[in-house]
């Protein structure tokens, strides 16, 4: 998994609560699809007026935010549906960060199985950035600095943001969860040996 | 800590495996349940990776997604080579027990989980479907996860997590004639919003729950998830045991024994203190229904379509006319007596048998109104063949349903089979999201018993009203 240090870039915002994964890969993209051919799908339902033909009025289809790495989200931004599609979809299309109010639990767990970095801030911060993301020819970059624990908006404002400090080592080393678990064979192992002395009915 | 903790903090402490800083831990998953999507690309992966299964008896798999419910093709539909055959190879090269469709045991996982004692109290569930929680219903320990996550479990039979903060939700009275599970949790998400469990796992406690066929809990366990709750729990009690006492893989002579007197310890105890609280009183509901595309979006069966014009926030009004555009209704218009094109029985939700009686109960000696497609779709094989055992499947039929073969269908569309464009279904599933059952589909979640009135009339009606 690639390293997640500091990352600059326009954001784009999509100001809707509630958004669901289902919006964000359709269900019929999660067969056949491959890795690496995701992104095309990402919003497919807000991104495409009929298959193939882009709205114009979607965010992702406007300049700059065709190459923004950053999105920002309302509140329970991706929830629904377990799909890991949403992450890839979104990290195809070229997101790197997102940041909401708050995520749907299994894709915020999802980011960071694929390196991406999910940011939770007081919506009044969300707002706020939503304003300055919009870019009248002028492109305004925020910028991450997960060593840091800082977003510096365009403004130069600078917020800190708090990440569960095991995801951070992680996304700074480019550590994934199944190389960590597997040094801990013995562990897993002892557990089990104990467990089922007291849950032995677990065991089949 | 002893007497001072919830059934969640008991069912977390027995599978922690490591604590790794912060809120975060190493969890044992004690129960691994693959599908035909998430599944099957998990199974890729782990190979991939070189890794194996490392317990392969803790994990079950069933193609639940994407098998057709046609009966006129005996459940092979356009994924059958791309999905179900994959699914079996994989699992049978990795010694995973595999329910094929039509064999006794198959169906959708979350159905098939408690019915054969897979899903145990106390136990942790895992499966790369968000409606995982619905196991929570027996007491169980469940929530979905992304694929990647699944590849680890298998590798590892762990999983990680941050650890939730508590919920109760206390539903105390008695719940009227003809309303059921599904009413209480719509109106909780109606009421409370899509995003109030985010962050927290929840429990459902009060004598309303505690009154609740098992079968009801795991319907309201089911939609916690569409609260933004991965985990949604009931306390184990005696109908919980004498529900799983005999089932395939519950424990059995000493081991039940000893098992029993562990669950017995698992309910929250009386001095424990959860970090938030919702009490609702179910005595005065009616029969609730979603008018929009968010679970959220519920009204009473003789409510209005809310007025975007009464919000303040722009836009959660721009949200909500998008939400009535789509869904084909106007403000301030009374849902019932709406047409209805479609009615779906089915589901993890609601597909088990008293589902199913449920629906029978309003159909028997009626027919559905002319124009609509209705369908039922039992939750397993085993419901299947119970419900064809008590005459069911006729009662379904003689009304002019179609009986079909058993899986997540209509609820999600992952087979292909879809509500068509613009038409209107009153649905007992769990997702009313935008193109959810379809491309321009429209949904309105009920429970069984309102699905079913709304195919004899024709229109969302309420339930009450028809059987009074």
């Amino acid at each position: 998994m690639g390293k997640f240090t500091v990352l600059s870039s326009v954001a784009a915002p999509i100001d809707e609560k509630n958004v669901n994964t289902d919006i964000i890969i359709p269900i019929k993209r999660l067969v056949g699809t491959d890795r690496g051919t995701f992104g095309e799908f990402a919003f497919e339902p807000w991104r495409y007026l009929t298959e193939g033909v882009e709205n114009p009025d979607f965010i992702l289809n406007k300049m700059p935010y065709r190459n923004a790495e950053i999105l920002i989200a309302g509140p329970n931004f991706a929830c629904g549906s377990s799909r890991e599609g949403a992450v890839w979809a979104i990290q195809e299309f070229g997101i790197r960060a997102l940041m909401a109010p708050s995520f749907g639990g299994i894709f915020f767990n999802n980011c960071f199985q694929c390196g991406i970095l999910p940011i939770v801030l007081p919506a009044e911060i969300i707002e706020n950035f939503m304003r300055q993301a919009i870019s009248d020819g002028d492109n305004p970059k925020f910028t991450i600095d997960l060593a840091a624990n800082e977003v510096t908006a365009p403004n130069g404002d600078r917020t800190s943001f708090e990440v569960e400090p095991f995801r951070r080592d992680a996304l700074l080393n480019g550590l994934d969860d199944l190389g960590m678990t597997l040094t801990r064979r013995d562990e897993i192992g002892a557990f089990q040996a104990t467990d089922r002395e007291t849950r032995p009915w677990v065991y089949l | 800590m002893a007497g001072t903790r919830t059934l969640f903090d008991k069912a977390w402490d027995a599978h922690v495996v490591s604590e790794l800083g912060g809120d975060m831990a190493l969890l044992h998953a004690d129960r691994i349940l693959l599908h035909d999507l998430s599944g099957l690309r998990a199974l890729r992966m782990l190979k991939e990776l070189g890794h194996a299964v490392r317990d392969p008896s803790l994990c079950f798999a069933a193609p639940d997604h994407t098998v057709s419910s046609d009966p006129a093709l005996g459940g092979k539909g356009k994924f059958h080579e791309t999905c179900v055959v994959p699914l079996a190879e994989l699992t049978a090269a990795d010694k995973i027990r595999h329910y094929a469709m039509g064999e006794q045991g198959f169906g959708i996982l979350h159905v098939i989980g408690p019915e054969l004692g897979i899903t145990l109290p106390g136990a942790s569930v895992i499966c790369g479907d968000s409606h995982t929680c619905t196991h929570g219903g027996i007491g169980a320990l469940a929530w979905g996860v992304g694929t990647t996550e699944l590849v680890h479990a298998m590798a590892t039979q762990t999983v990680m997590h941050r650890k939730p903060q508590r919920m109760r939700i206390s539903f105390n009275g008695e719940l009227p004639a003809w309303l059921s599970a599904k009413d209480m949790i719509l109106h909780v998400i109606g009421a409370q919003g899509a995003g109030a469990g985010n962050g927290y796992a929840l429990e459902y406690a009060g004598s309303a729950v505690r009154a609740m066929s098992v079968e009801g809990r795991m319907t309201i366990c089911n939609l916690s998830i569409e609260m933004a709750a991965k985990v949604g729990m009931v306390g184990p009690d005696d109908q919980v045991f004498e529900y799983l006492n005999g089932r395939e893989y519950a424990p059995k002579d000493e081991a039940w024994d000893l098992a029993l007197a562990h669950w017995r310890t698992m309910p929250t105890d009386d001095e424990a203190e959860f970090d938030k609280d919702i009490d609702i009183d179910v005595s005065d509901l009616k029969p609730q229904i979603t008018w929009g595309t968010s679970p959220e979006h519920v009204v009473a069966v003789d409510g209005l379509i809310p007025d975007p014009d009464k919000e303040a926030d722009p836009d959660r009004r721009q949200a909500l006319r998008a939400a009535q555009e789509y869904i084909g209704l106007n403000p301030g218009a009374r849902l019932e007596g709406t047409d209805v094109d479609w009615v779906f029985i089915g589901s993890c939700t609601n597909s088990r048998i008293t589902d199913l009686r449920a629906a029978a109960d309003v159909l028997k000696g009626r027919k559905i109104a002319e124009g609509v497609c209705a369908w039922a779709v039992p939750g397993s094989e085993d419901v299947k063949r119970d419900a064809e055992a008590e005459g069911l499947d006729r009662v379904f039929t003689d009304a002019g349903f179609e009986w079909r073969l058993p899986g997540c269908s209509l609820c999600v569309g992952a087979n292909g089979e879809n509500v068509p464009a613009g038409k209107r279904c009153v649905s007992t599933s769990n997702r009313n999201f935008v193109g959810r059952q379809g491309t321009d589909s429209r949904t309105h979640l009920a429970s069984p018993a309102m699905a079913a009135a709304a195919a004899v009339t024709g229109q969302i009606t309420d339930v009450r009203k028809l059987m009074s």
